[in-house]
């Protein structure tokens, strides 16, 4: 039901393919869709607006590249902008004086709590001595949260439930100092950037203690709202950068590019779980993939390139022969095992884009990776001439397999047939251009 | 009424919010141009109605305009307001039939679930119910005392389970507990889950079923509990969720927030998901059943 927008820009474009240059009204139509897919990202309206004006100017008149149809250039080329906007990541600025204190802010339930366990463990596995601070003194079992983090990842808490935040920090930053620590993560309670007796609040922290980072926990899931609550955290505190959490989610995370764009913050990490290790540092290239609703692209291309890397020629031809639809169960089951290398199956269906991504989400991940134990067996108990030809399987040589390999007749029959219908997706695929979908962002 | 109405307007006044300066005047008494469309077109967006709904909206309220013969932009305003309300339901009265009535609260992670079973409770008690808890999010750090916590400040039992213990057997004790203890409601309230964990949902399936082998027909409500600051994602967490365990009504938390919340439409025209509350703070006090002429007043309050 929901179309990438390299899908919908290929249905604009299929008349459009041997023109030289793109006209203004080829490009009108292009941005509609573009647009269309920000809002749908989440991206603030008026992000979006001068956006587009900024792609306008580029886009118009650009020389039509050989190597891709248009609908594909004009999507490198709002992914160029995308990834400008996004910017490079940034690590974090610990320097100065120990402890280096990092500040983690944001609405009510947006994921700080779990964010600071995360940072804890990262920063620790760097060699920093790391020591946690509950802030949030109001939610009920906020600090017990935090404190059964900590003891997770062995790593000290520091709470005081009867004293004033601002205070509490204070007197933490005083011991930590004392115990020689080097990193002091502070977990603060969520609040709208509308409280003004909360956010002063933060203000007395910052004032308190200098804080070398000060980080927004930014819900990936945020609508239009996301850029005035960046902008209210920003007048009261110095921000020095953010931190996308829930993007294991399908959310697109327009809300980076609406903060990114507004206040020039840049994104430090992204979260992807719930388990302590989910903290990625972030890759504007797969980012921007994702806002524009195409999955995470890059991700499965990198995946791929390194579980292909060991062989890389032979791997070369196989995909040359996947996509001209000559491609035989040899090379189904060669690739079936390479994409096993590539890692959890789970994982790898969590990066699909548009639809695929959509049907992927109806997968038992487990049962996903029955099949595909099923389906190596069986064709290895095929003989090469077999896997060469599929349409020399009789009824009787299909019994053979299926004793073979442990399976029944029906398992063999599936698998040729889901066989035949993925050789005539690939061949469409390619008359689709999605050969070059792949190219455009290497 | 007329308390609930402040309530509304006093967690919903958005003040501070960066506005847009041309939108301040939208309402005078100018002519109705292209630029009040694009105007309107962006408060909705800002909205979080999400371009689709906004685009459905607008064109809707054209053919009102050309129907009546508007051409003040200050007629404009109530046009839409009847536009938008049109699109809401008021919340359906709750029925209690059931005794106990066994209602799951399910979300996201971080929507403001456990808080909300808290002012849920907070209400019911104050009907003269007995409620108790089912603490089945046995997964998040210190999820349990959280609802333990409020427990004790409400007076409310709460039927807890082992960490990182089945949290179906969590629910199937708390019915047992409340059809033994001749409670009148139960609310489960269940570990935040993104709706694409495919493993999570299975879970949160098996949950839904062993209610309903504790009790038969139990549970009788599933209650989304949706983060108001969620833009267009929302919506396919409430498919998401209404596909896995039929969710029957949709709690929006957070409308305290600068947030508008705008997503509701969506659910509604899309899932046909009543709003029942609307969560306007962080105080078990902060529940209000859901108005859809207040909610509809804090979409167009820049106006
Ligand atoms: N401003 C405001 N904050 C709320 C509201 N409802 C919940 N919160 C806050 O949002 C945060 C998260 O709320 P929880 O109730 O813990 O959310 P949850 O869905 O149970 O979270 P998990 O169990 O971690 O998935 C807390 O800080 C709550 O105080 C509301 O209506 N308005
Ligand atoms: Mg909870």
């Amino acid at each position: 039901m929901f179309e990438t927008l390299t899908e919908r820009l290929n249905q604009i474009f299929t008349q459009l393919r041997r023109r030289g240059k793109l006209s203004a009204a080829d490009v009108d139509a292009v941005l509609r869709e573009v647009r269309l897919a920000l809002l749908e990202a989440d991206v603030h309206y008026s992000v979006v607006k001068d956006f587009l004006a900024r792609l306008r100017e580029r886009a118009v008149g650009a020389e039509v590249s050989r190597a891709l149809n248009p609908a594909q250039q004009v999507v490198k080329i709002v992914h160029e902008e995308l990834i400008a906007t996004l910017g490079e990541p940034t690590s974090l600025a610990l320097s100065g004086p120990k402890p280096r204190l990092i500040l983690l802010v944001g609405l009510q339930g947006s994921g700080k709590t779990t964010t600071a366990g995360k940072l804890a463990r990262l920063l620790r596995s760097r060699g920093e001595r790391v020591a946690l601070v509950a802030g949030d003194p109001y939610r009920p079992a906020a600090v017990e949260q935090l404190q059964q983090l900590g003891e997770r990842i062995g790593v000290p808490v520091f709470a005081e439930r009867d004293v004033a935040p601002p205070e509490a920090v204070a007197r933490a930053f005083d011991a930590a100092r004392k115990g020689g620590v080097s990193a002091l993560i502070v977990d603060t309670a969520g609040r709208s950037q509308l409280d003004e007796e909360l956010m002063d609040e933060l203000r007395s922290i910052v004032a308190r203690v200098s804080p070398v980072e000060s980080l927004l926990v930014v819900d990936a899931m945020t609508g239009q709202e996301a850029l005035h609550i960046a902008q209210g955290f920003r007048r009261a505190i110095p921000i020095t950068g953010l931190i996308l959490a829930k993007m294991d989610g399908d959310a697109r995370g327009g809300a980076a590019i609406s903060i990114r764009a507004v206040t020039g913050v840049p994104i430090k990490f992204l979260g992807t779980g719930e388990k302590l290790d989910a903290l990625e540092v972030y890759d504007p290239r797969r980012l921007a993939s994702r806002i524009l609703g195409m999955g995470d692209v890059i991700g499965l291309i990198e995946k791929a390139e390194a579980a292909f890397a060991e062989d890389e020629e032979a791997s070369r031809r196989q995909a040359e022969r996947l996509l001209s639809g000559t491609f035989t169960l040899e090379d189904w089951l060669e690739q079936m095992r390479q994409i096993r290398k590539m890692g959890p199956i789970a994982h790898i269906l969590d990066m699909l884009p548009g639809q695929l991504g959509q049907a992927a989400r109806t997968v038992d991940p487990q049962e996903a990776e029955e099949q595909f134990k099923k389906a190596e067996a069986i064709i290895s108990s095929m003989t090469v001439q077999e896997r060469r030809n599929p349409d020399i399987l009789n009824a009787s040589r299909r019994r053979r397999i299926a004793r073979g390999s442990g399976t029944q007749v029906q398992d063999v029959n599936r698998l040729v047939k889901q066989f035949r219908e993925a050789r005539r997706m690939f061949k469409k695929l390619r008359k689709s251009g999605g050969r070059d979908l792949s190219r455009l962002f290497r | 009424m007329a308390d609930l109405l402040a309530r509304w307007k006093t967690g919903l006044s958005k003040t501070g919010r960066a506005t847009f300066g041309r939108l301040a005047g939208l309402f005078g008494a100018s002519e109705i141009t292209g630029e009040t469309w694009d105007d309107l077109e962006a408060m909705l967006i800002q909205a979080d109605l999400g371009v689709e709904t906004t685009t459905e909206v607008l064109d809707s309220l054209k053919r009102t305009v050309r129907d009546e013969g508007l051409v003040r932009a200050a007629d404009l305003r109530s046009a839409l307001r009847n536009e938008l309300r049109a699109r809401l339901d008021d919340p359906p009265p709750l029925t209690w039939t059931e005794k106990p009535t066994i209602i799951l609260l399910v979300g996201v992670n971080g929507s403001g679930k456990t808080t909300t079973a808290a002012k849920l409770a907070y209400r019911f008690v104050g009907e003269g119910k007995r409620v108790l808890f089912g603490a089945a999010d046995t997964f998040r750090a210190a999820a349990m005392d959280q609802l333990q916590a409020w427990g004790e400040r409400l007076g409310v039992p709460v039927v807890t389970g082992q960490k990182g213990g089945d949290p179906g057997a969590v629910a199937y004790n708390a019915v047992q507990a409340a059809v033994a203890r001749g409670m009148d409601v139960v609310l489960v309230d269940t570990a935040g889950r993104l709706h694409t964990r495919y493993n999570l949902m299975e879970e949160l399936k098996k949950v839904y079923r062993v209610v309903g082998k504790a009790l038969p027909g139990a549970p009788h409500a599933v209650w989304l509990v949706l983060d108001a600051t969620t833009g267009q994602n929302a919506l396919r967490q409430a498919r998401a969720f209404k596909e896995a365990v039929g969710v029957t009504g949709v709690i929006l938390a957070k409308l305290d927030t600068s947030a508008r919340g705008g997503m509701a439409f969506a659910i509604r025209r899309e899932l046909g998901l009543p709003i029942l509350f609307a969560g306007l703070g962080e105080r078990m006090e902060d529940l209000q059943p859901f108005d859809p002429d207040a909610f509809v007043e804090g979409v167009l309050q820049e106006i």
